[in-house]
């Protein structure tokens, strides 16, 4: 497993991980501290949305903590030119790509779908239909490698392509289908497995016989597995092997192994099925307090981390008052986009709804 | 002497599952999350406490997995009850249902009867986020060899679901996820009725409404509120969407003149558009005006905010009886 911060904080790179610890020989004082400010902001983002889902301003919330590690390092890892394709737990990924984070909260609000334009944010929708945006990453790949934008050693246009899923979702025929489309066409692909231990209720230990890292490998689809706990670890890994990707070396498996502090959703309850001292375990594993340690080893001082904790109160307030000021959506947006040219059948049922609201309060029933 | 219990539709589903599982040790339970934590929504809640890993476990998340090993334990000479979650993710299994499943048994020429029963929560109104709402059942009555049913109260609940179990034919068991905790009279000692008969649930003698599912509590409140008016409304509950009792349809037009068909499914090449169909075909002249249809729009089940537009509610009931009505 590649670790380059041990859980004590200690910073480290064991030989055979060299090739990983040159990424983080690049990186600045700057670079930590944007690390550490992300992954403070991806926590407070999910606290206040769990708060707002509690007094139903949200529909749902899915928490992402103890996955602060795996998402910010390895969003950070991801080029500027690259596509993502998450599930819908990266609110880290999206944080490290500039998302506006209401455009999250507004779908778990339940104002719209999703709604973000994919091609201008490289961060394509969240899919909520377990592992069919690892075969949308596929495709993606293979069109960018038809268009010659892969092994020029041009780093302003060659691109490479990341797929985030969980370890529930290498179950599904769509994520096996991926591996081989991929392997076999060499795609830019990185596939980013985090396993969080835990598919709802189900274990990690019951949904595989094989390492996860290893499950591509018969398709022909390397792996490795990475402390996804470890912020340096998952920069560097991801960074690394689309790098890797980008100049042509195929398709890519990673798998971070962290670990799902909070409930699936906010609709689960994980006290049916999991050990309150399991959850401990990794609590004491929390991956800011690892990078929090180790950014005072470099000497950060105090004043860095109030200047966060002052940014995460604001952070809150924002999204709070924000939240709060999201309109009800209208009507038509049910029926504008479900085509791009006019369709008979629901022009005529919008037409309908609308005269039938108009007149509702006069001439409707009851 | 009948023995009647006080049952959540979710608890009688439950009791239905248990009393055919004491019943029949070759029954066996499986899908996502299932076991310990009892089902998303905890239908099979306790289960695997009472029967163990041999009875009811968890599957891989892949539906398409579920599906088809259920045909294969089918062929074993088990009789899966598998859970598909959410209605929106069946559709990995779509493959193994319409291809396999359904055909199996003709293709065997009657050698390979399929003991199958796939349990699917379904329909909206729960502020759900993309894919928990959906009404995908006019794809599975539309596949010859699958029966396909749908229980709205907890003793249909609790019956039609052991019935689905003792079929030799696959079948397609949706329940209405938003009706799960609504409670009524569960009859443990006698079955009411046939899984494929439609139900009168309210004699009338203007309209005739039709419906089936989540749809049922909806069509009887707009006739309350219409008797209340002096409209008075006959509510049949459909209970089957393969095969469709057209009878008990047919035989309350005679009465009425004038039908309804109302469902949280949108319209277009619907169970509606097919009792529509048929309804004109052999009631013609006891039509008093069009079969109507009230249905969720044909857009993609909307998000949250909107789906009370989308859903049909007593009004948009009550505002096609006033259509019918003015023939
Ligand atoms: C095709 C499909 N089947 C079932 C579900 C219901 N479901 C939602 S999340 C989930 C567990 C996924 O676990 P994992 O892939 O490990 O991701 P995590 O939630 O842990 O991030 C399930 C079964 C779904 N969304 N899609
Ligand atoms: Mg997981």
């Amino acid at each position: 497993m590649v670790q380059l911060l041990s859980p004590e904080g200690e910073y480290g790179v064991p030989k055979e991980w060299a090739e990983y610890g040159k990424y983080i020989d690049r990186l600045t004082e700057a670079d930590f501290l944007k690390f550490y400010r992300d992954m403070a902001r991806m926590r407070r983002f999910d606290r206040e949305a769990e708060a707002l889902q509690r007094q139903g301003q949200l529909g749902l919330w899915v928490p992402a903590i103890g996955q602060e590690a795996a998402q910010i390092g390895s969003g950070y890892g991801v080029g500027h030119n690259d596509h993502i394709f998450p599930s819908y737990r990266e609110h880290g990924v999206a944080i490290t790509h500039g998302i506006d984070l209401m455009s999250i909260l507004k779908m778990l609000r339940g104002v719209n779908h999703g709604g973000w334009d994919p091609v201008e944010t490289r961060f394509h929708l969240y899919a909520i239909v377990l592992g069919s945006q690892v075969l949308h990453a596929t495709g993606y790949a293979m069109g960018v490698k038809m268009d010659g934008k892969v092994g020029n050693g041009d780093l302003e246009n060659d691109l490479a392509v990341i797929s985030y899923f969980g370890d529930g979702a290498t179950a599904e025929g769509d994520v096996s289908e991926s591996f081989l489309f991929a392997a076999i066409n060499n795609s830019p692909l990185v596939f980013f497995c985090q396993n969080n231990q835990w598919a709802i209720s189900s274990s990690v230990a019951s949904q595989t016989k094989v390492p996860l890292f290893q499950r591509g490998e018969g398709f022909g689809v390397p792996g490795i597995r990475i402390d996804g706990n470890d912020v340096l670890a998952s920069y560097a890994a991801t960074a690394k092997h689309m790098d890797d990707a980008r100049e042509g070396a195929g398709p890519y498996m990673i798998e971070a192994l962290t670990y799902r502090i909070g409930a699936h959703t906010t609709s689960d309850d994980p006290t049916k099925y999991r050990d309150s001292a399991e959850v401990e375990y990794w609590k004491a594993r929390d991956p800011l307090i690892r990078f929090e340690t180790f950014l005072r080893r470099q000497g950060i001082g105090q004043d860095f981390f109030d200047e966060v904790a002052e940014a995460g109160e604001k952070l809150s307030t924002e999204i709070r008052e924000a939240t709060f000021a999201l309109p009800q959506p209208p009507t038509e947006n049910m029926f504008k986009y479900v085509y791009s040219e006019p369709h008979p059948l629901i022009d005529e049922q919008l037409d309908w709804l609308k005269r039938y609201e108009a007149g509702f309060g006069e001439a409707g029933h009851a | 002497m009948s023995n009647f219990v006080e049952l959540s539709i979710a608890k009688a589903i439950n009791a239905g599952l248990r009393k055919a599982m004491q019943e029949d040790e070759k029954v066996i339970l499986f899908g996502e999350d299932v076991a310990q934590l009892g089902g998303v929504f905890r239908v099979t809640e306790g289960i695997h406490a009472e029967f163990g890993d041999s009875r009811i476990f968890n599957s891989p998340i892949a539906e398409s997995g579920i599906v088809g090993t259920a045909i294969g334990l089918a062929m074993r000479g088990y009789r899966p009850v598998a859970e598909i979650q959410f209605d929106g993710f069946i559709f990995p299994a779509f493959n193994q249902i319409t291809t396999q499943l359904a055909k199996m048994q003709n293709r065997s020429e009657g050698f390979t009867p399929m003991p199958v029963v796939i349990r699917v929560p379904y329909g909206g109104g729960i502020g759900a986020v993309e894919h928990h709402s959906e009404s995908p059942e006019a794809y599975f009555a539309h596949t010859a060899g699958l029966r396909v049913i749908t229980p709205s109260n907890p003793n249909d609940a609790y019956w039609m679901i052991q019935q689905a179990i003792k079929s030799n034919d696959p079948v397609m068991f949706f329940e209405p996820k938003k009706r799960y905790w609504q409670k009524g009279p569960v009859n443990l000692d006698e079955p009411p009725m046939g899984p494929h008969q439609a139900r009168v649930l309210q004699e009338g003698a203007q309209v005739t409404i039709a419906t089936y599912g989540p749809m049922t509590a909806v069509a009887l409140q707009a006739a309350e509120i219409a008797a209340s008016e002096g409209t008075s409304i006959e509510v049949i509950d459909l209970r089957s969407l393969s095969p469709i009792d057209f009878d008990t349809i047919i035989n309350s037009v005679k009465k009425t003149g004038r039908l309804i068909v109302a469902s949280e499914a949108s319209t277009f090449v619907s169970i509606s558009s097919e009792i529509a169909a048929r309804v004109a075909e052999k009631a013609f002249y006891h039509l008093e005006a069009p079969v109507l249809r009230v249905g969720g729009f044909d857009v993609p089940y909307p998000a949250a905010k909107l789906e009370e537009v989308f859903l049909p509610d007593a009004d948009r009931i009550l505002e096609a009886v006033d259509r019918v009505l003015s023939y």
